[in-house]
């Protein structure tokens, strides 16, 4: 029993000699405050959507829809402007496709090994272990990637530029592997044992029981998990910024200087562009869309997870 | 499903135990990847580390920088981010496990939050730039950057107290309540205190979020070049503003300050969830 715990009932006991019907008016207070905490997360959530509503309406008064989504050259900070978003939704775009390039295997594979073949004692270690990855602030990533990984990539590969988007997916990978090889895993080890004894029953050596069985079986809770990776990857903003550069190119070349949507948000705001100004509502614009972006991928997250809690394994 | 043959069986045996082996480096070598990092950064910057880097201003000369107000500023952060974050996220946590439970509105206020945990750090920046920079008229001050850094944290304060207050078995509730007590007094004396060290571990490792956090400080205007120990309405730095900057800068020798301040960083960051660590035993072995 909890000393602490029988201690405060003791004293609650000899406070509290007659039942009391009413709850007193301080408890309503604290009832409404308790309330309020909570709601708070609620008008966060409204102010994320109104500021960034109100300044992109704002960009929208000087950059046409069409020009935004039409364009394909990102300047607005040179004379001639031009305001087309794919360059920086590509740069996005490719470095979190080489991060998930990176993760979705070795993240699955670590899954599969913790929950299907790791002893007991192995799993409770390896997996807080392998947590600490997702523990170190990106921006060591970023130095990482920029230092170390770039060149040795350019051993390699040379005419890899300085900045690229290689290293810093290769090194964001890494950094959301945790996430797929821990949300994978909690999926495959809440699989049924029943299953896996069925498949052995009929005949099935290990690999084709994972395969055939397992992983099927866990396939929401695993795409619950990768949805969730390629969000923060999105989202990612310190790794491309140090390591990927600070050109909008138009490209699938992962050799070349890019620059993804945070990159650019970060660019904006560490210069002293003066509120108010269309440059300084670009930010806002390019915060929605990314917004957009991570708020589908945690959606189609947040549903498969569900699914997997409700549905039940194995079905 | 096909059965398999004896001949398959045997060659599945094999193909078995390379795949169990593949399958373990995909574990080790991230962490491999782990030890590398650490190390690269150690053998960077553990050199450049003395009592004048840590006492030092920033200068335009490397040899002579230091990241006195850079620490400060964090510290500030951090401080002041946790007043404002763990309170309110023990209470909507209290709100949602003790008094919401199965409500329509707690389950709102629960997808709510889950959302939340997903937004990129840096559109955080942007809400703090536009609400409390701005329309609140804080200003670029710590105060502006510890309101931004609670509510990006507040998620992970939320998510980690309900999970502790999920592990009070209801029997010591039924237990309050059979004596007497009232809803509140359950939740003051008996509740919070059991589930006391998952609450303080979830704080802590919030803070340490807090303190490696970038992009939103500098959305909402932390500045790199400060010659003075900033205060509360002062313009100010962090350690990973700082860190930013001599990354960027193009000279071989900011880089060395720049692993040499993520020394700095890391080494705090591990004082953090040590202390999490024993907190945590400490508080366990006393209840159970």
């Amino acid at each position: 029993m909890f000393p602490v715990v029988r201690q405060a009932m003791t004293r609650l006991a000899a406070r509290n000699g007659s039942p009391r019907s009413a709850v007193p008016w301080h408890e309503r207070l604290i009832e409404v405050g308790l309330f309020a905490c909570g709601a708070l997360s609620v008008l966060v959530t409204a102010g994320i959507l109104l500021v960034l509503a109100f300044e992109t309406f704002e960009f929208f008064q000087g950059v046409s829809l069409g020009e935004f989504l039409g364009d394909t050259r990102w300047t607005p900070l040179f004379v001639d402007k031009h305001f087309g978003i794919w360059p920086l939704v590509c740069g996005t775009l490719l470095t979190s496709a080489i991060a998930i390039a990176v993760a979705l295997p070795l993240g699955l594979m670590a899954a599969i090994y913790l929950s299907e073949f790791a002893s007991a004692r192995a799993r409770r270690i390896l997996k807080p272990t392998l947590e600490l990855l997702a523990g170190v602030p990106t921006l060591v990533y970023g130095y990482f990637a920029l230092v170390f990984i770039t060149p040795i990539l350019q051993k390699f590969i040379p005419d890899l530029a300085g900045f690229n988007a290689l290293a810093p997916g290769i090194v964001m990978g890494f950094m959301i592997m945790p996430m797929i090889s821990s949300l994978s895993e909690d999926a495959l080890y809440a699989v049924p044992n029943g299953l896996r004894e069925g498949a052995y029953a009929l005949g099935s050596a290990k690999l084709p029981a994972i395969f055939r069985v397992i992983i099927p079986a866990a396939r929401s809770g695993i795409i619950a998990a990768v949805t969730l990776a390629i969000s923060r990857a999105i989202g990612e903003t310190m790794v491309v910024t140090i390591a990927a550069g600070q050109q909008p190119n138009l490209t699938l070349d992962p050799r070349v200087p890019i620059e993804t949507m945070t990159a650019y948000i970060i660019s904006i705001s560490k210069g002293d562009t003066p509120t108010g100004t269309l440059e300084y509502r670009t930010i806002f614009a390019v915060g929605s869309m990314l917004f957009l972006m991570t708020f589908v991928m945690n959606l189609v997250s947040h549903r498969m997870a569900k699914k997997l809690r409700y549905g039940g394994a194995g079905t | 499903m096909r059965a398999p043959g004896p001949v398959d069986r045997r060659r599945g045996k094999v193909g078995e135990r390379l795949f169990v082996w593949l399958c373990l480096a995909c574990v080790l070598v991230p962490l491999a990847m782990l030890g590398v990092l650490l190390g690269d950064v150690i053998v960077d910057g553990a050199g450049r580390i003395d009592w004048a880097f840590i006492r030092g201003f920033p200068s335009r000369r490397a040899s002579v920088a230091g990241i006195w107000p850079a620490l400060v500023g964090s510290i500030y952060l951090i401080g002041l981010t946790a007043m404002m974050a763990v309170p309110i996220g023990v209470g909507a946590a209290v709100y949602l496990e003790e008094y919401g439970r199965r409500s329509k509105v707690a389950g709102f206020i629960e997808v709510n939050i889950a959302n939340l945990a997903g937004v990129p750090s840096v559109i955080y920046g942007l809400l703090g730039l536009e609400v409390f920079v701005r329309v609140f008229g804080f200003g670029s001050t710590i105060l502006a950057g510890s309101c931004t850094l609670a509510l990006l944290v507040l998620p992970i304060v939320i998510m980690a107290s309900r999970e502790a207050l999920r592990t009070v078995p209801d029997s010591l509730r039924e237990g309050a309540y059979a004596l007497g007590a009232t809803r509140w007094q359950t939740i003051r004396q008996v509740v919070l205190p059991s589930a006391l060290p998952g609450i303080l571990t979830g704080a802590i490792l919030a803070v340490a979020r807090a303190l490696g956090e970038t992009a939103p400080l500098i959305v909402v205007g932390a500045v790199v070049f400060i010659t003075f120990s900033p205060d509360l309405h002062s313009q100010y730095t962090a350690l990973p503003i700082q860190i930013f900057n001599w990354v960027s800068m193009p000279q071989k020798a900011f880089l060395e300050n720049a692993a040499a301040a993520i020394v700095v960083l890391m080494v705090v960051l591990l004082l953090l969830n040590s202390v999490a660590i024993v907190l945590r035993n400490k508080y366990q072995k006393r209840n159970y």
